[in-house]
């Protein structure tokens, strides 16, 4: 572990027992937040008896389809429109003020269109998560060599076979970089539609324990979300690393 | 005006006429029951701005965004400052930055409706926790990235800290800096609006929710119109300003 690790580890335990500390000496009243360490023991016992398993399947699964499908239609769309000029200056400014733009102000909208299912939210998950994913693939081929491109043509390789063998490959840090925020992004999208407005996943069964005052449930799943969100991102940090170094760079 | 910028405008204009017809189409399609047409929307949108109870919710969501995109932006630039000024610090907090960024906040709401109560202060916290962290992660960079000459001149020529900040680091940092203003004025936006969708009786987040709740289409379509105009148009100019940043500072 690095110097930098190490001490980020210390910051990160030092502001758990700070608030461990102030909810005991009673800064925090018990009833606006208990204690993490009550926190910890209550999420343990709610993974244990397993009543939000079906919450958590339903939310993960309902993020890995946001996510699949923005990298697929996003790397695709990418790849599609990458030599044609006409196309990508006409939707410059569309990516450009895209985030600008909030996107749960469709939700009732989707609702509407699609009915209270799934699809709304992994709509809106879609939705935040497709964007990043095509103006990194975008900018990601913008970067790759010409030469690697001439020797594709000296091979004769069809536009599939340059595409999975050559370019794609070589623009990976990029794409990845793309598919780092997707993850990010469809969370961030289905969970908060769930909370919004839903009948299923760890969303709505936050915004239901705090309708009903229930603290023991609502901050353990609370900590669940972020510690689920800071894995799977630090998950995807460390591939990045790692396909960096493979290749020389940093 | 430059070819350049004419064929910029050009760009944007056709992109606005498809998403237009994309939108009519769209309601031929769904049918009046799930959605209105354009024309409809902007003619009711004018309607309700004739009324002086859209104004009050208007001018309510107004200051809640100012107030939270001011304490955004403050607190950001002092954190990012902070923690760029100093290498080490800033490499032990910044994936704490990251992973934060990546946790979907909306769930943090019931924390900062128990915290701060029904009203005025927690939609402003809310809009200011969606908005503080990418102002502090593109500011710490961008301190970080400062040419050390700069600093070394100023020792030289004996700044007084404060001058240091004022006439050294910021101008130096400012192209970078923007962008992270820019990417938190709309996440700023976007959390006082989910704000005031939950824990609220007066505002357009709030008209947005009462509205899905009686299923009053036409509402729904004018207020996302309205937001999505506005949070278009700022970041159009602020985009503007970005570039014309980035071009000096090269």
């Amino acid at each position: 572990m690095s110097r930098a690790a190490r001490y980020r580890l210390a910051v990160v335990a030092g502001a758990i027992l700070l608030l461990e500390l102030l909810c005991r000496i009673g800064v925090i009243d018990h009833l606006t937040m208990q204690p993490p360490s009550e926190m910890a023991r209550d999420l343990f016992r709610i993974l244990i008896s397993g009543s939000m398993n079906a919450a958590m399947l339903k939310t993960l699964t309902n993020v890995t389809i946001a996510f699949v499908t923005s990298v697929v239609v996003g790397v695709g769309f990418g790849v599609l429109i990458h030599g044609r000029r006409a196309i990508r200056q006409g939707l410059e400014p569309l990516f450009a003020t895209y985030y600008a733009i909030p996107v749960y102000a469709f939700y009732p909208l989707l609702i509407i269109l699609f009915g209270l299912g799934d699809v709304p939210q992994i709509m809106i998950g879609f939705m935040l998560a497709v964007v990043a994913v095509i103006v990194n693939t975008l900018s990601g081929l913008d970067r790759v060599s010409r030469v690697l491109m001439k020797t594709a043509r000296v091979y004769r390789l069809g536009p599939i076979a340059t595409a999975l063998k050559i370019t794609l490959p070589s623009a990976a840090p990029y794409l990845l970089t793309g598919v780092k925020l997707a993850v990010a992004y469809a969370f961030i999208g289905v969970i908060g539609a769930e909370f919004i407005m839903s009948q299923t996943g760890l969303g709505y069964e936050i915004s239901f324990a705090y309708n009903n005052f229930d603290n023991a449930i609502m901050y353990p799943l609370i900590v669940l979300i972020i510690v689920i969100s800071t894995a799977v991102n630090m998950t995807f940090s460390h591939w990045e690393k790692v396909l960096m170094q493979r290749r020389g760079q940093r | 005006m430059t070819m350049r910028s004419w064929s910029g405008t050009l760009n944007a204009l056709v992109l606005v006429g498809v998403l237009l017809i994309a939108w009519q189409a769209l309601f031929e399609v769904a049918g009046e029951h799930a959605m209105a047409p354009p024309v409809e929307t902007f003619r009711y949108l004018g309607q309700l701005l004739a009324t002086n109870a859209f104004w009050g919710h208007l001018m309510e969501t107004g200051q809640a965004f100012l107030a939270a995109l001011a304490l955004a932006v403050v607190l950001g630039l002092a954190i990012g400052f902070v923690l760029g000024l100093h290498r080490f610090s800033s490499e032990v907090a910044e994936p704490i930055l990251v992973a934060l960024y990546s946790v979907p906040k909306i769930t943090l709401y019931p924390i900062v409706l128990l915290a701060f109560g029904l009203g005025m202060p927690a939609k402003i916290a809310f809009g200011t926790i969606h908005g503080i962290v990418p102002v502090a992660i593109f500011t710490m960079s961008a301190v970080g990235n400062i040419k050390p000459v700069l600093l070394k001149t100023a020792r030289v020529l004996k700044l007084k800290p404060w001058k240091v900040v004022t006439s050294v680091l910021f101008p130096a940092a400012l192209p970078e800096i923007f962008t992270g203003l820019r990417v938190g004025f709309s996440l700023t936006l976007i959390g006082t609006l989910l704000g005031e969708m939950f824990g609220s009786q007066r505002g357009l987040g709030y008209l947005l929710m009462t509205a899905i709740g009686l299923q009053n289409i036409k509402v729904i379509m004018a207020v996302t119109l309205l937001v999505v105009l506005f949070a278009a148009a700022v970041s159009i100019l602020l985009i503007y300003i970005d570039r014309r940043l980035h071009r000096r500072a090269t």
